[in-house]
C-alpha cells in the first residue's frame, strides 16, 4: 500500500520510497524531514479540498506533504 | 564569535533571546537578505563574546537560500563573516531523531561545540524520558538541558559556552568512533542520528498529545478553514479598532508640537519648513505604528504559536490553483504588514520558480504603508454610511481595496506561472512544528524591532524626501503678482508639469502626479507630499485650519478619488521593495519587471475606474 492510500490514524512502517520517481529536490527535502526505510507513519489529517495535501506523522514529527509525493512512499501496516 | 544553529523549530531564537536579553542588532548578511541578529552574550567569567542567530537547517546540503547562509557561515565560506569559534547547537528534545541528523554533521565539521537539549519539558509532556549524559556520551560533546523560553539551564550553557571559547578540550570522544566523518554524508549521520535517540531515550511512556488534540479541530475539514477566516478577519478588524486610540494620541502630540513650533519661530520660510515639511510631513505617517504594530503583533503570535504552519496546510490547494503552494502563503500574509520581511521570508521556499512568483506578486497585498493613502481618500470622500448591521461604507470600500490586491495577486501568479516563471508544478512538504504557548518577550523583542526599523524609516527615507519636497515646491518664491499657486510656479511644479500629460488621461491632477514623484520612495509619503503641497498654498489665513481631507474634497472629484485608491493598489511605489527584490533575485532584470507590469495594472486600473465612474455621473 502507498502512504496516500493508508486510512486515516492507522499505524504503519515505510517499506520502501521510490526515491527515483521524486524530484532531486523533494527527494533531499522527503530525507530531510525523516522519511526513510523502517520509519513509523501515520496519516493524521487530510486538507479540506481535494483531501490534500495531509498531514503524516513520521517518527516523532508530524509534517504536511502533498498526496503526489506520498505516492512514492510505500507502507506496511502493522500486523 | 559564537554561532547558533539548529533546524527549524529547535527553538534558536528564544535560546538567542535568552542568551543576549535586549542587546540586539539586526542586520543583513553581506549581499543577500537573510537577517543577521546579533547580540552580546556575557560568559560567568565577565568576557562579552559575540553570539549570532543563525537561519535554521536541515542539513548541510542546503535546499533554500537561507539554509546556505547556515552552511556558508558554519564552513568560513561566508564572506563578512569570520568561521564561528564554537557552535551552540539547539535541538528539541522531543524530535531527537530528526534533530541529531544535523547536529551529528555539525559535529563533524570539526568547530567546537555544546549542544543544547531545548524544550525538554515539551519532551517530558510527550513522556519521553532523555538521558541527556548518555547523549553527551554517545556524541562526545557537552549537552545541556534547557528551556529556552523559561530561561531554564541557561547559565549551565553559558558557562559550557565559556570552557570551549577558552579552549579547553571538553570533548569526552571523538565522533564517529575515531574514524574521520564526511560531514556531507546524509544518510550515514540519519541512521547514526536514530541509533542514538534510541540510546538517550532512557523511557517513553504513551502521553497527552496537547498537539493532535488542536489540530483534531483546527485541521478539520469543516471547522479549519472557518477558524482561519474568523482569525483573518479579527487580525484585520483589530488592525482598525484597536488603533484608534493611539492614533489620537499621536495626532494630539504631532499638533501640541506644530503648534508650539509655530508659536516659536517667526512667520516665513524657517517656520514653513519645520511646521510644513518636518513636523507635518513626517508626522503624518508615524502616526501609522499602531497599525503597523497590531498586525505585526498578530503575525508574530501566529508564528510563535505553530498556527501559521497551519494556515500554509489549509491554503495549499487554493494555492496550487495559482501554481503556487502553501510555503506562499506565509510570506504573502506577512507582506499584508509589509512586502520587505515578506520577500524576504521567501527564502523558505524551495522551489526557485514558486519563490520567484511569490516575490513578484508579494507587492500586492495589501501593505500598512497603504494604510495611510486609503484612509485618507475614504475618509474624505466615501460617506460614512452604514449599509447593514455594523457593517459600514468606508469599511467596505476598505476591504474591497484588500480583495483587490489579492486578486490581481492570484491573476498575476496564474499568468506569470504559465509565462516569465514557467515551470514544473511546486511542492509543499513542512515540518508542523507542536504548538507552544508564546512568550510575551519574544513578542515583545520581535515588535520592537519592527517598530525601530519603522522609524527609522520614517526618520530616514520619508524625512529627506519630505524636506527635498518641501524645498522644491518653496523654491523659486512666486512673486504676488503672477497668478496660479506657488506649487504650480515651484521646480515641482515644472517637473510635475511633464508627468501630467502622462496620467491627466486617467484623472490624475498636477498636484497628485506632483505628489506621484516622492511618493516613489514610498507610498505614505504621497499624503504628506500632497499635506507638503496643500499647506504651502494655503495663504489665506482662514483656510489653514482647514484638515487635508477637506482640503482634497474641496479639490478632487470623486472619479479622481477613486481612481487615486485603484492606482495604489496595485502602483510598486516603493524603494525599499525594489530593492530587496535585486538582492533577493541577484540583479536588475526582475525588480525592472515587477516595476513595469506593476505600473502597467496600476495605471490600467486607475483609467478604468475614472472612466467607469465618470460615465457613471459620480
Amino acid at each position: 500500500m502507498r502512504l496516500h492510500e493508508l486510512p486515516m490514524n492507522r499505524p504503519a512502517t515505510i517499506a520502501a520510497i521510490a526515491w527515483g520517481d521524486l524530484r532531486e529536490t523533494d527527494a533531499r527535502r522527503l530525507r530531510e524531514l525523516g522519511f526513510d526505510e523502517g520509519v513509523s507513519v501515520e496519516k493524521l489529517h487530510q486538507a479540506p479540498l481535494g483531501r490534500d495535501p495531509l498531514a503524516v506523522r513520521v517518527g516523532r514529527m508530524t509534517v504536511a506533504i502533498r498526496r503526489a509525493h506520498a505516492a512514492a512512499v510505500s507502507v506496511e501496516v502493522a500486523a | 564569535m559564537v554561532a547558533v544553529v539548529g533546524n527549524p523549530n529547535a527553538g534558536k531564537s528564544a535560546l538567542f533571546n535568552a542568551l543576549t536579553g535586549a542587546r540586539q542588532k539586526v542586520g543583513n548578511y553581506p549581499g543577500v537578505t537573510v537577517e543577521r541578529h546579533s547580540g552580546r552574550l556575557w560568559l560567568p567569567d565577565g568576557r562579552p563574546v559575540e553570539l549570532v542567530d543563525l537561519p535554521g537547517a536541515y542539513s548541510l546540503d542546503p535546499s533554500s537560500p537561507d539554509e546556505a547562509v547556515t552552511r556558508d557561515v558554519v564552513t568560513g565560506a561566508q564572506a563578512g563573516e569570520a568561521l564561528p569559534d564554537a557552535l551552540i547547537v539547539v535541538i528539541d528534545a522531543a524530535n531527537l531523531d530528526n534533530h541529531l541528523r544535523f547536529t551529528l554533521q555539525l559535529i563533524a565539521l570539526g568547530l567546537p561545540v555544546v549542544v543544547a537539549l531545548n524544550m525538554v519539558d515539551l519532551a517530558t509532556r510527550d513522556g519521553l524520558e532523555i538521558d541527556p549524559a548518555i547523549l553527551a556520551r554517545a556524541l562526545g560533546v557537552p549537552v545541556i538541558p534547557t528551556i529556552a523560553v523559561r530561561k531554564r539551564g541557561i547559565d549551565d550553557l553559558k558557562e559550557a559556552v565559556g570552557r570551549i571559547v577558552a579552549g579547553e578540550n571538553i570533548r569526552v570522544i571523538a565522533p564517529g568512533h575515531g574514524d574521520p566523518v564526511d560531514a556531507f554524508d546524509m544518510m550515514l549521520h540519519q541512521r547514526r542520528a536514530r541509533e542514538i535517540a534510541a540510546l538517550a531515550i532512557v523511557a517513553e511512556k504513551p502521553a497527552r498529545q496537547w498537539t493532535r488534540r488542536v489540530d483534531a479541530v483546527v485541521l478539520n475539514p469543516v471547522a479549519g478553514p472557518l477558524i482561519l477566516a474568523a482569525l483573518l478577519f479579527v487580525m484585520f478588524q483589530a488592525v482598525f479598532s484597536w488603533s484608534a486610540a493611539p492614533v489620537a494620541l499621536i495626532e494630539g502630540l504631532q499638533g501640541w508640537l506644530s503648534e508650539g513650533a509655530s508659536a516659536l519661530l517667526p512667520e516665513g520660510v524657517v517656520r514653513s519648513f519645520f511646521v510644513d515639511g518636518v513636523i507635518n510631513g513626517v508626522g503624518s505617517v508615524v502616526v501609522f505604528l499602531p497599525q503597523i504594530l497590531i498586525l505585526f503583533l498578530f503575525i508574530l503570535i501566529l508564528e510563535a504559536t505553530g498556527y501559521m504552519t497551519r494556515a500554509a496546510f489549509l491554503m495549499d490547494r487554493l494555492m496550487a490553483r495559482v501554481g503556487l503552494s502553501g510555503s506562499s502563503f506565509i510570506p504573502l500574509l506577512s507582506s499584508f504588514a509589509c512586502a520587505i520581511p515578506g520577500i524576504m521570508a521567501t527564502r523558505t521556499i524551495d522551489d526557485p520558480k514558486d519563490r520567484l512568483t511569490t516575490i513578484l506578486i508579494a507587492p500586492l497585498m495589501t501593505c500598512s504603508a497603504r494604510l495611510p493613502v486609503y484612509a485618507i481618500i475614504i475618509a474624505a470622500f466615501i460617506p460614512n454610511d452604514s449599509v447593514g448591521p455594523g457593517i459600514g461604507l468606508q469599511g467596505l470600500v476598505l476591504f474591497g481595496l484588500y480583495v483587490a490586491g489579492i486578486a490581481g495577486a492570484l491573476l498575476a501568479a496564474l499568468v506569470l506561472r504559465r509565462t516569465v516563471a514557467k515551470g514544473a508544478a511546486g511542492s509543499f512538504m513542512m515540518e508542523m512544528p507542536k504548538y507552544q504557548l508564546p512568550t510575551l518577550r519574544d513578542i515583545a523583542i520581535g515588535l520592537w524591532i519592527r517598530a525601530w526599523i519603522f522609524l527609522k524609516r520614517a526618520g530616514t527615507i520619508i524625512f529627506f524626501t519630505t524636506i527635498i519636497l518641501w524645498a522644491l515646491l518653496s523654491f523659486p518664491q512666486k512673486p504676488a503678482e503672477v497668478p496660479g499657486t506657488q506649487s504650480e510656479y515651484s521646480v515641482a511644479g515644472t517637473i510635475s508639469e511633464g508627468l501630467h500629460v502622462i496620467v491627466a488621461p486617467i484623472g490624475f491632477s498636477q498636484d497628485i502626479a506632483l505628489a506621484l514623484i516622492p511618493a516613489m520612495a514610498a507610498r505614505e509619503v504621497a499624503v504628506s507630499a500632497l499635506a507638503t503641497t496643500y499647506a504651502i498654498d494655503q495663504s489665506d489665513e482662514a483656510l489653514v485650519e482647514q484638515s487635508l481631507g477637506e482640503r482634497l474634497q474641496s479639490r478632487w472629484s470623486l472619479p479622481t478619488a477613486l481612481a487615486f485608491l485603484a492606482w495604489f493598489v496595485f502602483a510598486p511605489q516603493c524603494l525599499s521593495t525594489i530593492a530587496v527584490t535585486r538582492r533577493e533575485t541577484n540583479g536588475w532584470r526582475w525588480p525592472m519587471f515587477m516595476l513595469g507590469y506593476l505600473f502597467a495594472l496600476a495605471y490600467l486600473a486607475a483609467g478604468a475606474t475614472y472612466w467607469t465612474a465618470t460615465a457613471l455621473g459620480l
